[in-house]
């Protein structure tokens, strides 16, 4: 067991905990911060990614112990940290996210936001690319990542004052006009034959 | 209700009939609003299995098998069992009771008996004060073993049935065998202009979602279990339990909490799920256990491994006579759903082509590997691969577009396929419009230059099927409302949120049926205490099955308030509407109130607001045996145009677009919708060139790591452009249908033939390494090298 005195979303914690244990068993397990996931253990799927002193590190790889005095920021922490600075709501990536339908399952997110948190951060304009390389290490198995980058994107076009650019399937989607016409046809069909021939 | 009451493709208040504008007249369906749980989910507040901790709870467990297949001589547990901190072990004496998704193939033990069947296969169960310290007594027990011959190729598991992996099998070492005869397959081949026949391979894959299974169980002392499981089927799990610890199913509680992902891959009842209830059983604590990254692997229930024999028969104008099947199975060492798994192989595939005569024989087999189930597009992803390539070989030898070869097959809408399946609405054609369009097909295939191509495939796909997975004729779906005068609308719903969203689904339903806002309904959903019964997230049902019989509750609930106003008010009730938060009177609008006052006004009229709802499947499939295996009570229809490139020199394919078109009846979140069908042609482009689920010799997982089983990372993903087609099926819920499975199935074919236009070379064989592109060119090269030499 070792005492360790820890920075945790702006919070002074002290723990104690196993030598051996990792940052986010002493998250999960000793501080009931279960907002991050843990998907491997290993190292392989970012689920577990936190902030440590603003930067995207792997809670499952970190130990504890190397936390000490470092700033530790967690998927918790970020709404009351942007309250605090005098927003309201969730953070503004948070925010896309949900307004995006990027949150399928959801496991993976925490991780996916913190890393885009941490992005945003860096550099206030980045591009399609430069988002993609900065979640490279976060796996989403749900998604097909499209509704995380224009959640990504969604969060600059606002931080920036911009027009959002159209999400990919509202650019890509039928006039209404043009699927309700659709739609009636198909129907006009069902009524000609309602009996399956 | 009459369980298969349609409820029509309008708006609730539009007099819902074709051609009335009001059908547009949706104030919540049809537009992107946000999921029910997406803040919970944002700021990390929506709780998992794993994270979930009760008072007292120890950890708990599994021993695993490190031989293929082998008798078990002896367990001594005695020295785990004095290990400090140590609070039971249990083996498979104490769980004796067989289990199985399918009732008619209970091959499974929680931990084996007797005998293990894969390397992986669970052995025993430990619960102690910490992981720590379960990990350290299962390096206690102590397992003799005596091994057996391990079967790791389909083909010996069909031609040898000794020794048996199932002892008691009567088959030998053949899971299921079916084989069905539409038409006159022989005579028609025979008669075809042009008839192409080849093998397929289509490799294991596994479902890999983010969150690794995990169960929570606890006794109470009124002889009560509770078990919360990452499971996408509360159901099955709470009767599996019944039926293995001998409880009365009624004295057992399953709930799923948040779930991060599933796919298929939670389908089944798993070994952890009793484990867990055993153990808290035995030591009157509440116990859990997570399993590792590695176990996840090793429990599988992924994507089965087959060999596809196809020969088509066609016309010289490309219509297709008749369609010959021959697939070989690798079910691995268990049934699970594999009874299904081989008819969906042969079923699926009766659309959206219209052939007259068709045969499949399936065979699939047990071998000594991790147990295969059902994974997104579960069946009929492998043969789909199949025949969508053979499709674009025909279109080539008779030098026809790939796109109008498949155009001028289109089933139609309306109709019944040759193996009796009733198709409804079917949005095919307006698939291949538009990827067609949005790909520029037309300008461009053919004309990328040497090396680069697009390629195109279709497909079917169910919405829910109506084989219940245990005979009987209750509904397959039902519904609670609770309404209540401060204006908040509870739904009671058995359906499993997997992610997919369905529990948004039922919100965005009662909203709208009730002019509600989004916001004012929760949902209380897969708790097996609270809740109607539902059969649970599989087979794409949720949208299309928990839809109608939530629309069934709200129009009930609907009526009885509208009743009751329109008898406050002395007015018919004709005239009383919901909408936008507000009940009025559409004669007179400036008598309104709101919703809230509406319930108020109701309740004291009616009594306690509330109403339940179901829905049931009509009649459906073909008459012959297992002829209701596949029929579903309305198909979905999806089209691919995939872009790609070919390194020649290093045989690596890139992967650069993919335009998905899919026919979902009517998006009731296109959003959603959209997000279905990007995440499913990324994991279909993910089989085709990244993952492999295998085993070496020894029937030891080949990489059993999110590194080495390689899933694409945000870099590795190509663009993907969902193009929403809408046909509006007669019996989905506003005309629905599923969007979750149907969209995987194209990628795979849609790439293969990608890679033809791009470099000429046929890839049958999955997935498409760079060892078997480089191959594929060398015989390509070899075909004509012969020409050259001679020359020289
Ligand atoms: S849990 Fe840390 S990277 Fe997967
Ligand atoms: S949302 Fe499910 S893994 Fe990303």
């Amino acid at each position: 067991m070792r005492v360790l005195n820890l920075l945790i979303n702006g919070d002074r914690v002290e723990v104690a905990a196993p030598e051996h244990w990792t940052l986010l068993e002493v998250l999960r397990y000793e501080l009931g911060l279960t907002g991050s996931k843990q998907g491997c253990d290993k190292g392989d799927c970012g689920a577990c990614t936190v902030l440590l002193d603003g930067k995207p590190v792997l809670a499952c790889l970190t130990l504890a112990a190397l936390c000490e005095g470092r700033a530790v920021t967690t998927i918790e922490g970020l709404l009351p940290a942007h309250v605090k600075a005098g927003g309201t709501g969730p953070d503004p990536v948070q925010a896309a996210f949900d307004e995006c339908g990027a949150l399928q399952c959801g496991f993976c997110q925490p991780g996916m936001m913190l890393s885009a948190r941490a992005l945003l951060d860096r550099n206030a304009c980045p591009t399609r690319a430069e988002i993609k390389d900065a979640l490279a290490g976060n796996l989403c198995r749900c998604t097909g990542y499209t509704q995380i980058f224009e959640a990504v994107e969604l969060a600059i076009a606002r931080r920036i004052g911009i027009e959002p650019a159209p999400r990919a399937w509202e650019a890509q989607r039928m006039p209404a006009d043009e699927a309700e016409r659709r739609a009636r046809e198909f129907a006009e069909a069902r009524e000609r034959q309602k009996e399956p021939r | 209700m009459a369980a298969r009451d349609l409820h029509g493709i309008g708006a609730p208040w539009g007099d819902r009939s074709p051609g009335d504008p009001e059908n547009r007249a949706f104030e919540v369906i049809g537009k992107p609003h946000r999921k029910v749980d997406g803040l919970a989910k944002a700021t990390g507040r929506a709780q998992y299995t794993d994270d979930l901790v009760l008072p007292g709870m120890l950890h708990a467990k599994t021993l695993r098998s490190p031989h293929a297949h082998a008798r078990i001589v002896a367990i001594d547990t005695t020295r785990a069992q004095a290990l400090p901190g140590v609070h039971a072990v249990i083996t498979g004496r104490d769980l004796p009771i067989q289990y199985g998704v399918i009732p008619w193939t209970q091959d499974e033990n929680a931990l084996a008996v007797d005998k293990v069947r894969f390397v992986g296969d669970a052995v025993a169960a430990v619960a102690a004060v910490d992981e720590d310290t379960a990990n350290a007594a299962l390096k206690l027990i102590r397992v003799e073993y005596e091994p057996l011959h391990a079967f790791l190729d389909p083909e010996e598991s069909l031609a040898r049935s000794e020794p048996r992996i199932h002892d008691d099998s009567k088959t030998g070492n053949v899971s299921k065998h079916v084989r069905l005869d539409f038409g006159d397959v022989e005579t028609a081949l025979a008669s075809a202009d042009v008839v192409l026949e080849g093998d397929y391979v289509f490799h294991g894959t596994t479902h890999a979602a983010i969150e690794p299974h995990c169960a929570l169980a606890q006794w109470s002392a009124e002889g009560l279990l509770t078990v919360w499981s990452s499971t996408q089927i509360t159901h099955y799990v709470q009767r599996a339990l019944a039926k293995v610890l001998e409880l009365p199913i009624h004295k057992i509680r399953v709930i799923q909490p948040a779930l991060g992902g599933a796919f298929g891959g939670k389908s089944d009842p798993f070994s952890l799920e009793f484990c867990v209830a055993k153990l808290a059983m035995l030591t009157g604590r509440p116990v859990k256990m997570l399993y590792t990254r590695e176990e996840v692997f090793y429990c599988h229930r992924g994507r089965h491994p087959m060999q596809l024999h196809y020969r088509t028969g066609a016309s010289k104008d490309g219509k297709i006579a008749a369609v010959d099947a021959k697939i070989l199975i690798d079910g691995g060492a268990y049934s699970s759903f594999g009874l299904v798994t081989t008819y969906y192989a042969g079923q699926l595939l009766t659309g959206p082509y219209h052939f007259p005569n068709y045969r499949f024989d399936s065979t699939r087999v047990f071998t000594n590997k991790p147990p295969c189930g059902p994974k997104r597009g579960h069946g009929s992803v492998q043969p789909r691969f199949a025949f969508e390539v053979q499709l674009d070989e025909l279109a080539e030898r008779i030098a026809l577009d790939p796109i109008e070869l498949r155009r001028r097959n289109f089933q139609g809408d309306f109709t019944r396929t040759v193996n009796g399946q009733r198709i409804t609405s079917n949005g095919f054609l307006a698939c291949l419009d538009e990827v067609e369009r949005a790909s520029g097909w037309r300008a461009r295939r053919g004309k990328l230059g040497f090396g680069r191509g697009l390629g195109v495939a279709g497909s079917m796909s169910i919405s829910g099927t109506n084989y219940p997975v245990y005979p009987n004729k209750m509904p397959q779906a039902g519904i609670q409302l609770a309404a209540e005068r401060s204006g908040r609308v509870t739904v009671f719903t058995g359906g499993n949120d997997i992610g997919q969203g369905s529990n948004s689904v039922v919100a965005y339903v009662v909203a709208e049926e009730l002019g509600m806002d989004v916001a004012d309904v929760r949902v209380v959903a897969a708790d097996t205490d609270l809740v109607p019964v539902d059969l649970g997230a599989y087979s794409s049902r949720v949208t299309f099955m928990v839809g109608n019989a939530t629309i069934d509750a709200a129009r009930k609930l609907r009526a009885s308030i509208v009743l009751a106003i329109a008898k406050e008010w002395q007015v018919d009730a004709a005239r009383v509407r919901m909408a936008n938060g507000r009940v009025f009177d559409t004669e007179s609008t400036e008598r309104s109130i709101t919703t809230a006052e509406a319930f108020q006004i109701a309740e004291a009229h009616c009594d306690t607001l509330g109403s339940t709802g179901s829905y049931n499947t009509p009649t459906l499939g073909g008459d012959y045996r297992g002829g209701t295996i596949g029929a579903s009570p309305a198909y979905s229809f999806t089209a691919h145009v995939v872009e790609a490139s070919v390194d020649v020199e290093t045989g690596r394919i890139t992967c650069h677009a993919v335009w998905i078109a899919h026919d979902c009846g009517r998006a009731l979140n296109p959003m959603l919708v959209a997000g279905q069908m990007e995440g499913s042609a990324y994991m279909g482009i993910a089989e085709a060139l990244l993952e492999e689920h295998g085993v070496n010799r020894f029937g030891l997982h080949a990489g059993p790591s999110l590194l080495d089983y390689r899933i694409p990372t945000s870099v590795d993903t190509p663009e993907l452009a969902a193009l929403i087609v809408e046909s509006l099926d007669p019996e989905g819920p506003y005309g629905a249908k599923e969007a979750g499975e149907g969209p995987l199935h194209p990628s795979l074919p849609a790439l293969s033939n990608a890679i033809f236009d791009a470099v000429g070379v046929r890839l049958r064989e999955l997935p498409f390494t760079p060892a078997k592109v480089l191959r594929a060119l060398a015989e390509k090269d070899a075909r004509s090298a012969p020409v050259a030499r001679g020359r020289a």
